[in-house]
């Protein structure tokens, strides 16, 4: 029972982590430039499309991890130039469209590109195999995606608070007009929050793809996810992010994992499994909401 | 006010463009092919879709002697767009007879349009026990098999086996509730544990440390398409004991999965056909397949060419009338066609009565991996609703 | 003017089973019903969105909590119309008086990003929801009655039905919208600060036009499951709110006929394009993008109808 639980811990700090990469991109382009980006998702499948298909022709996953990134990088900044800068002046609405129109775009276009049926993305050959924890084997790629996840997290954080861009960047999120006065270059650091949020997300499509399934619209439930997360942890806030990001992967997770079983001591076998992960999906946002009547603007919210 | 008058137009004249697509044409067999196409668990559909293909073009493309129209529709693995497609293939194309169907759940939101407008429906892979007893209806056909046949299977291979502790993991829908249902019936005990992951489902790191923590000797897996795939993949990664037994449905132990065929070698699994099933019919129907397609055909292509023969057999029956419901319905009854399983015969529900065969996943002298017919599991195996079915 | 061309549309909408019985399109009957049905709830949110100023992308709960009213009370064996829209339009009040009363006291992107959650909350409800069907969805038996001597399990009768409604929906929408709680309600969109300093209580009146919008969607949800027999998760989902909001984008926020225009114009662009393209989401999603960058009025803007009751216009232009 022990290792059950152990072994469901790691699994949720895995899932958490992954959400709190993809998490992050999005609420500093909340935060920095009050943009609703629905597309978000999809740059977490467009990451692990491309990856799929470099890894296919080259046959590395790291090949197609270290390829895919500077694509993603190219393609958002491309569209940042393109289309979405212009669009944050106006109202929200206009924003929740035209990335929902990005939605659609990218959904068809990745099977138009490369066809219905989802690409395959196999771990790298040195992860394929279990590693023993504890006495408890456990899948090593697993363990890498959470120190990936962590390092980044690391990473993130070193960026934002000692580098001077960082300092931007949480000066932007708290107070954009102060920011603009004291004569920084805003089209620059938009463009910047913008690629390097969405490559983040690709990092995340491309760590979970061997997981999951590279296929069209897989980053639409993980979109919605992302959102509670910051919602949680507090628009423009990375920490907060991180702490969202492990309170919604523990919950879906245990909600998945254990609910079922203790459902199944009074119902059947078939109705535990569709109540208990159901419930588990429900108790997210039921978490979300409580922390939303506690604290109305998230746990750490980035704005004063 | 003009512009109003120009869109109002604009759109008599696109209900008219529609409308001419259509227009019928007469001296047609039309079949509605609803199937899944596109998403990861869409490999049985073109498996499926391929199989039939195949079949029309041995026929000429003709079924019965009568010019054949195949109209396909991609059901996307979402009722709601199956829903949609059959509509459209019910009410605009009005298609004579509606097969396809790979998954229970589609089937089963799509069937009952198609009963209320006397269309046929002949499934060639979902046999859920909804239509196999009391629910039963002149209008369906199963071409496969009854869901629970291959799970029952596999329960007689595991209780001839005598394991102790035994774990079953199906999807959480219709399909996945006959497999459970039908195993235990031949397993004749409780399984340690029994797991229902959602449908689509692909990650099964919660799944794969319950399986681990009951300490079991074998595991029957019914996951179908993608949902297998990743399974495996994931349980071989885990470093889950070698020494549990591992058993699936025949029909997931066909080409996406024995790419893997290293992480499945030995692995038994059941079902009513294999490519090596010695007769006249199946020896043709796989060389025909591997030349066309260049790989081994799945269970699903041979339900898929069969389904099609079958229809081939009926409409030639009915001298191509297909007005007459009644007949069409006797006509298929009579399964008059060579079907690749060797004999074939329909029982009072209009489900197959079968055998089903043992097979395991072997590596061949060529270093691919295939799957060897080792046993008959049973003979003429009738499923377990028929009773209960009014139609004799 | 505008009322001769009104009734030269309602009248053309009411022969158009006739028309397209004579022509041999019976098919086309379901597609212009679905459109209906899709122009009442579309008109619904337009409401809330474009004379409120809310953005909420949780729209299609109530829509799908319409259709569930339904499936679930013929599984019970209620075979009466109007009971079963009086259960939706009840299901659909309380759900948005709970939604709105959470959602209604954050703002901007809180409200859309909880608007979104608590839909998802309701749709995994639904998933979960075994028997009741849960991800596969319930079947309905055969078409509720309507009595009174009127047939509407046929397709032309339950067209006439639909079309009943929506008239008689924006009828009511029309006599809102122009009523001292419709101008209110723009001034509130407009400032709501100013309407608060000038004394108006702001959350209660949003709170009533968010339930309002709720018991309309409601009513063409228990459309929607009447008109397929079925009713599924998938209608509560987030993704079916965002294409509630792409139609009244297409038809003009804010417009009066914004709605019916977006819901037939997306409707039929699905119905041309998927039957030509295998992708044609691409072409929806490009075309929504260059609505969206060059006329972001919609439709209607292009053709100014429905002036009168355009937000922020004097009526009886």
């Amino acid at each position: 029972m022990a290792n059950l639980i152990f072994e469901q811990v790691l699994n949720s700090l895995q899932f958490g982590v992954m959400l709190f990469l993809i998490a992050s991109g999005l609420t500093l382009i909340f935060g920095v430039m009050n943009f609703v980006n629905l597309a978000h998702g999809s740059f977490f499948m467009i990451g692990a499309y491309l990856a799929a298909y470099i890894a296919g022709a080259t046959g590395s996953f790291w090949l197609g991890l270290l390829g895919a990134l500077p694509l993603t990088a190219a393609l958002g900044f491309l569209l940042e130039w393109l289309v979405f800068r212009r669009l944050y002046k106006k109202d929200h609405m206009v924003h929740v469209l035209a990335t929902f129109a990005f939605i659609l775009i990218f959904n068809d276009g990745v099977r138009m590109i490369w066809g219905p049926q989802p690409l395959p993305l196999n771990m790298p050959a040195a992860f394929a195999g279990p590693v023993m924890l504890f006495g408890l084997p456990y899948s090593s790629f697993r363990l890498l995606v959470m120190a990936v996840g962590i390092a980044v997290a690391i990473g993130l954080y070193l960026l934002i608070n000692r580098t001077r861009l960082g300092m931007w960047v949480r000066a932007g999120a708290n107070n954009l007009e102060m920011v603009t006065a004291m004569g920084i270059n805003i089209r620059l650091l938009f463009r910047l929050v913008f690629s390097f949020g969405l490559v983040l997300a690709a990092l995340a499509g491309i760590m979970l793809g061997p997981l999951v399934a590279v296929q069209a619209g897989m980053g639409d439930d993980v979109l919605i996810l992302a959102f509670v997360v910051v919602v949680i942890g507090g628009i423009g806030s990375v920490p907060g992010a991180a702490v969202g990001a492990l309170i919604v992967g523990v919950v879906d997770t245990l909600g998945r994992g254990l609910l079922p079983q203790l459902f199944a001591l009074f119902l059947s076998a078939d109705a535990a499994a569709s109540v208990g992960p159901a419930l588990g999906s429900m108790m997210i946002y039921l978490v979300m909401i409580a922390v939303l009547f506690w604290r109305p603007s998230g746990l750490f919210p980035a704005r004063s | 006010m003009n512009r109003i008058t120009t869109m109002a137009g604009a759109i008599l004249l696109a209900m008219a463009a529609g409308a001419s697509i259509g227009a019928q044409a007469a001296d047609v067999v039309k079949i509605g092919f609803l199937t899944t196409l596109s998403g990861p668990a869409s490999a049985p559909g073109i498996d499926e879709r391929d199989g039939f293909t195949l079949a029309l073009k041995t026929l000429g493309g003709k079924l019965g002697g009568v010019r054949a129209e195949v109209i396909t529709v991609d059901d996307q693995f979402s009722p709601d767009a199956a829903k949609q497609g059959a509509d459209r293939l019910l009410k605009r194309e009005k298609v004579d007879i509606l097969t396809g169907f790979v998954y229970s759940n589609i089937l089963l939101a799509v069937a009952p349009a198609a009963f209320a407008s006397k269309t046929v429906v002949i499934s060639a892979n979902a046999g859920p026990a909804q239509f196999a007893g009391a629910g039963c209806s002149p209008y369906f056909f199963s071409a496969s098999y009854q869901n629970d046949a291959t799970h029952e299977a596999a329960g007689k291979l595991m209780a001839d086996k005598g394991y102790k502790r035994v774990a079953v993991i199906a999807p959480n829908y219709p399909a996945g509730k006959d497999a459970s249902a039908g195993f235990k019936r031949f397993l004749k005990k409780e399984p340690a544990i029994e797991l229902f992951p959602k449908l689509g489902q692909l990650d099964f790191a919660t799944e794969i440390a319950q399986l681990r923590a009951a300490n079991i000797d074998a595991v029957y897996f019914f996951l179908p398409g993608g949902m297998g795939v990743n399974f495996v993949k994931q349980y071989a990664a885990a470093g889950m004991d070698p020494k549990i037994v591992r058993v699936m449905p025949a029909y997931d132990a066909d080409q996406q999965m024995l790419s893997n065929g290293d992480l499945l070698a030995g692995v038994a699994n059941t079902g009513q056909w294999s490519a090596d099933l010695p007769n006249e019919q199946n020896r043709a129907f796989v060389t025909a397949f591997v030349k066309e397609y260049g790989h081994q055909p799945s269970m699903y292509s041979s339900q898929a060419y069969d389904a099609a023969m079958l229809i081939d057999s009926a409409v030639k029956a009915v001298g191509g009338k297909l007005e007459n419901r009644e007949a069409l319905i006797a006509a298929i009854k009579a399964a008059n066609f060579k079907s690749v399983r060797g004999g074939f015969k329909f029982a009072a529900n209009h489900y197959p009565i079968q055998n089903q065969y043992a097979r395991v996943i072997t590596k061949g002298a060529d270093g691919k991996y295939v799957n060897n017919m080792t046993q008959t599991l049973m003979t003429d195996h009738v499923d377990a609703y028929v009773g209960e079915c009014k139609m004799q | 003017m505008q009322r001769l061309l009104l009734l030269f549309f309602v009248a053309l909408a009411v022969l158009l089973p006739i028309l397209a019985q004579a022509a041999g399109m019976e098919y086309y009957i379901g597609v212009l019903t679905r459109i209906l049905i899709f122009a009442i709830v579309a008109s619904s949110l337009n409401f809330i969105l474009g004379y409120g100023g809310m953005v909420s992308f949780g729209h299609a709960v109530f829509f799908g909590l319409g259709a569930y009213a339904t499936a679930i009370a013929s599984f019970h064996g209620v075979t009466s119309a109007w009971v079963i829209w009086l259960l939706a339009a009840l299901v659909s009040a309380l759900a948005g008086l709970a939604i709105g009363a959470i959602a209604l006291r954050t703002r901007a992107v809180y409200f859309i990003m909880i608007t979104m959650a608590l839909a998802q909350l309701f749709y995994y409800f639904f998933v979960g929801f075994r028997y009741y069907g849960g991800d596969d969805g319930i079947q309905i038996n055969g078409r509720p009655v309507l009595g009174l001597g009127l047939d509407i399990s046929g397709d032309n009768g339950f067209y006439w039905l639909v079309l009943a409604w929506l008239l008689a929906v924006h009828a009511l929408l029309a006599r809102l919208l122009k009523s001292r709680f419709g101008l209110a309600l723009n001034a509130m969109r407009e400032n709501e600060r100013r309407a608060q300093a000038v004394g108006y209580p702001t959350l209660r009146y949003k709170l009533a036009a968010f339930v309002i919008a709720a018991v309309i969607a409601g009513i063409a949800g228990s459309l929607i499951g009447m008109s397929n027999l079925f009713a599924s998760p998938k209608l509560l989902h987030w993704s079916q709110s965002g294409i509630l909001l792409v139609m009244v984008a297409l038809g003009g926020v804010g417009y009066f006929y914004g709605g019916i225009l977006g819901a037939a114009v997306f409707l039929l662009l699905e119905e041309i394009l998927s039957t030509h393209f295998e992708y044609w989401q691409i072409y929806v999603g490009l075309i929504l993008l260059l609505v969206v960058m060059v006329a972001p009025r919609g439709v209607s803007s292009l053709m100014s109808i429905g002036k009168t009751l355009k937000q922020g216009e004097q009526h009886g232009a």
